[in-house]
């Protein structure tokens, strides 16, 4: 290979000796110089393939280290009494058996709101519950001891509340209902209701989701000297761990360093959930002195955190002739579980969401997180938003059928405005659509008319095979709900042979965002990858980060990178012109090469020269979103910077005797702005609509309905897709659409919204067992619909068939 | 079973020391016998390439190869591998350091995400072709199916295994 600094070289991607593989497009890009918008390989591809990328299970363990275990509540509700740690003290191996009683600061792991007990305090919330932490020599010898805890405690078991129904019948809520409400004048939803040509009522039952990041939960402390811990954690939030350790240390921030090099997959799961575990391990660490690791089993991990919010939903809809929504109310209620954890602003995102791609003009939407006995649900990637836009796509699938409309026609009658109708219910202004323009676009590329009618055929000739097609827009809204958390810092350092390290406050959980900060500080130094590398994020480098979550992790992370990059840069060019003449201004940067004066010179051969003229060549960057504002109470203001759009056609087939369904063919067309690595986006976007096809289809959780036991514990008994579940034609493309705004090189985020697009899934599903009644069937259809909730979707149809 | 000596008790139970042969060199380990061959690798042997994901054989993510073929190590003990060839990610590469065309692919075609299901998913596919259930896109999803991947990396998992393959049918749209 080229060692001299030439376009080739710059050609490899983070492994320095792999070359890209690049359209010739992007090849062209790359020569020219360009950094961004370039499908370079992740940056830890060559170790993940070899085996040689270290998560924290993975890291040689120190010397003298302990395992921890968590002893789960046998009951889902209930008092504790007491503990008689005897028995498991006496046990082989075991060394401390620690209850809420020796955890010496707050006994809470709460987010947001302190109700989160990481250890029972006394009352037994739910059936897996933490209730003591054992420390033994090794992890199988915890896991034996936690696994008696049973005789051991002396419990006064109660009845457990175990559905949101049920919860919200009772008025038990975790938070304080919330309404959403925007009226052009008081009473005009009722009225709006009362005077509608067609009115159409209903409930809808949809599923949580379980994470099941492969690598599960899993939380390393280290005691270091002066009373402080380095604590190896898989999270998306460090600097919330580093404040939930302290808390229940009764320590100070400063004395807990948290660093997260990796996670093998976040999927919001990491995001407060891992605190409970962040803070056990750390809590016996500085109590015994010694290193801690506390690795959960797959089956505790689903046993003990939460997941996704399962939602019930009662509406109340009112239209017009053309199906164009005149008003509408609708209360969403989330099974929040037993504590708050990040519930009110998932539901605030859902009640954000549920307009999806629609103009709503008489609108409320109420929110109520009804508490359970049940896992604290939690961040799943969308937080609420495919809950709240799920409900709208029902609807408009069911006000279709009662007109005798094509699903498509309905949808586009209630498309957002660009000039008018183009007013949120939370009264933002939507000034970036594209909708409308997308849509056609994937229905000429999907041939989607031709295929309906092509469906329609199908079905006319087949009784038991039936086809359904449905195509689905997404509109998601990209900032924190919460403004301040819209911020984010960086760190670049040039050395003196010209290599970079970046590191910034983002976590890298498989979305390629230290690839994408990468190439954001590749291109503003005019360097190739392999100058650059990432490194771990660390809450002693960059302070007060906020989680790595909302989508936002490149567009905050990126454009502070880009900041600290650019003030070097700056810095070399005032350098550069200074010593070889000429105006920094009209120094270039590119591959490798600076060109100053006329006059070419490796990057490398100036930052020497910089380095000996005492020019300083590392610097922080910093980020805030712009324009954001929110008001908490009134629910309204700009809560998004921007928003992504796409569009999903899917096609499937049922067998109508025993359920099973099978995607055949899936188009998407997904607004990534201007993307800064197509081939990541694309994976995130047909990553995220499998996933989310998994949520909706197969993936179904079961509680015990009277002793609150989660039935469902393990990949054995809880289906993600596999290779096998994804469609033999799934063709991804991107909408080429630049961000208005000016976001780090008008890229948009890409991490949540594709989980909108398999709607599309459901809806066809919905489609095909329409096909089996006569016209106007409208099937009862829940979430997910498994093989089982499609045959009772068919039966709900042979039920009212004359 | 060759390579297989049973210890007496310790304090903290019966011990046993077995032979394993990987990646082509000879280990001699002291393990308790329950040990499985997913725990020995990572915890005697440092071989942490192999991931534990379930623990019970649902995953995939601890995918090694047993004399070329495949096997699910947290369901295999290891006293059961003695006296096999046992191969990890680790392993796969050439003697020169090259990377297997398999690991090739996979970073050529984007297949992974989080990368924490690859290793599994790469030792799962380089048997998949072995075995010669790589002949199409459809018996490639059926003969990976064992291997989950929750980013869903899935289209790309099994271009890198077709370009493996050699396949070249192209699956009608």
């Amino acid at each position: 290979m080229n060692q001299d600094f030439s376009p080739d070289r710059a050609a490899c991607g983070f492994a320095r000796d792999i070359p890209l593989v690049l359209d010739a497009g992007e090849a062209a890009a790359l020569r020219a110089g360009a950094r961004v918008g370039i499908s370079a390989a992740h940056e830890s591809a060559h170790l993940h393939v070899a085996g040689a990328a270290p998560y924290v299970d993975d890291v040689p363990e120190a010397a003298g280290t302990l395992h921890a275990a968590l002893a789960p509540s046998p009951v889902a509700s209930g008092v504790l009494r007491s503990i008689d740690r005897a028995a498991l003290l006496a046990m082989p191996g075991v060394v401390a058996v620690l209850t809420a009683a020796d955890i010496p600061g707050a006994n809470d792991c709460g987010p947001v709101i302190h109700d989160d007990p990481i250890l029972a305090d006394g009352t037994l919330r739910y059936r897996g519950q933490p209730v003591a932490l054992i420390v033994a020599t090794a992890r199988d010898l915890a896991r034996l001891a936690a696994a008696r805890i049973g005789p051991c405690l002396d419990i006064e078991p109660a009845t457990p509340v175990l559905t949101a129904r049920e919860a919200y019948a009772r008025g038990d809520a975790l938070l304080p209902p919330a309404s959403l409400i925007r009226e052009s004048a008081p009473g005009a939803l009722t009225a709006a209701l009362a005077a509608a040509p067609h009115r159409l009522g209903g409930q809808f039952s949809l599923g949580g989701q379980e994470q099941f990041y492969l690598e599960g939960q899993i939380a390393y402390a280290l005691p270091t000297e002066n009373q402080g811990l380095r604590v190896l954690c898989s999270t998306q939030h460090p600097s919330e761990m580093q404040h939930l350790i302290a808390h229940a240390l009764g320590w100070r921030s400063h004395q807990v360093l948290v660093e997260c090099r990796r996670m093998g997959g976040g999927f919001g799961g990491k995001e407060s959930q891992s605190g409970l575990f962040a803070c056990c391990a750390s809590i016996a660490a500085a109590r015994l002195g010694r290193p801690v690791k506390l690795r959960l089993d797959r089956d505790d991990d689903f046993i003990m955190t939460g997941r996704r919010h399962p939602f019930e939903y009662d509406y109340d809809v009112a239209f017009d002739d053309d199906g164009r929504i005149t008003g509408i109310e609708a209360t969403l209620i989330a099974n929040g579980g037993h504590s708050a954890d990040l519930s009110g602003a998932v539901m605030t995102r859902a009640l954000c969401h549920l307009d999806n791609a629609y103009y709503l003009p008489e609108v409320a939407i109420n929110g109520f997180v009804a508490r359970t006995n049940t896992q604290s649900n939690t961040a799943f990637r969308g937080f609420g938003g495919p809950q709240g836009a799920l409900l709208i796509e029902i609807v408009m699938d069911r006000i279709a059928r009662h007109l005798g409309r094509d699903p498509l026609a309905v949808r586009r009658a209630n498309f957002y405005g660009v000039a008018s109708r183009n007013v949120t219910p939370y009264r933002q202004t939507i000034e970036d659509n594209v909708v409308a323009a997308l849509v056609d676009e994937l229905v000429a590329q999907a041939d989607y008319q031709g295929r309906v009618a092509a469906v329609a055929a199908f079905n006319r000739s087949n009784s038991v095979l039936k086809k359904g097609i449905a195509l689905t827009p997404v509109k998601f809204g990209i900032s924190f709900n919460v403004p301040h958390l819209n911020q984010a810092g960086a760190l670049v350092h040039v050395y003196a042979d010209g290599s970079v390290l970046v590191n910034h406050g983002g976590t890298e959980m498989g979305q390629g965002l230290n690839t994408k900060v990468a190439q954001v500080v590749a291109d503003a130094l005019g360097i190739g990858f392999a100058a650059v590398r990432c490194s771990a994020t660390d809450t002693s480098k960059i302070a007060n980060t906020s989680a790595t979550a909302a989508s936002t992790g490149a567009d905050l992370n990126g454009m502070a990178a880009r900041d600290a990059a650019m003030t070097i840069r700056n810095r070399l060019a005032d350098f550069a012109a200074a010593r070889h003449g000429g105006e920094a201004a009209d120094v270039q940067f590119a591959n490798d090469v600076v060109r100053v004066s006329g006059i070419a010179l490796a990057f490398a051969t100036l930052v020497r020269q910089a380095y000996e003229a005492r020019v300083q060549l590392w610097s922080d960057g910093f980020y805030a979103t712009p324009k954001v504002h929110w008001n908490p109470k009134g629910l309204h203001g700009r809560p998004f910077y921007y928003f992504a759009y796409g569009a999903a056609a899917s096609e499937v087939i049922i067998d109508t005797l025993t359920g099973e369904v099978s995607l055949l063919r899936a188009d998407i067309l997904h607004d990534a702005g201007r993307s800064l690595n197509p081939a990541i986006d694309i994976g995130q976007i047909e990553g995220g609509f499998i996933q989310s096809m998994g949520w909706l289809t197969t993936e179904e959780l079961v509680w015990h309905a009277t002793d609150g036991r989660l039935l469902t514990h393990a990949p054995s008994t809880y289906k993600i897709p596999t290779a096998n579940d994804c469609p033999a034609a799934l063709h991804t493309r991107l909408f080429d659409n630049p961000n208005t705004e000016p976001t780090i090189h008008r890229s948009k985020a890409v991490g949540e919204p594709p989980m909108l697009l398999a709607f599309s899934v459901l809806l066809a599903i919905r489609d095909a067992i329409a096909a089996t009644g006569g016209p106007g069937a409208d099937p009862d259809l829940r979430a997910p619909a498994t093989p089982e909730a499609v045959l009772d979707a068919i039966a709900s149809l042979d039920a009212i068939r004359p | 079973m060759s390579g297989i000596e049973t210890m007496g008790s310790e304090a903290t139970g019966p011990r046993m020391r077995v032979t394993l042969t990987v990646n082509g060199a000879d280990h001699d380990i002291q393990l308790d016998p329950r040990t499985t061959l997913l725990d020995a690798l990572r915890e005697h042997l440092g071989l942490t390439g192999t991931k534990v994901g379930c623990n019970h054989g649902t995953c995939g993510a601890c995918t090694v190869h047993i004399d070329g073929r495949r096997q699910l190590s947290c369901l295999m003990l290891a006293a059961a591998a003695a006296g096999s060839a046992i191969t990890t990610i680790e392993g796969l590469a050439g003697a020169d350091g090259a990377p297997h065309p398999m690991q090739a692919a996979f970073v050529a075609h984007d297949a992974l995400q989080c990368g924490y299901c690859t290793p599994g998913q790469i030792m799962s596919a380089v048997a998949c072709v072995a075995e010669g259930h790589a002949g199409s896109d459809d018996e490639i999803r059926e003969y990976m199916s064992g291997n989950l991947c929750r980013c869903a990396a899935y289209p790309n998992i099994v271009a890198a295994v077709r370009e493996v393959a050699g396949s070249t049918m192209a699956e009608a749209a």
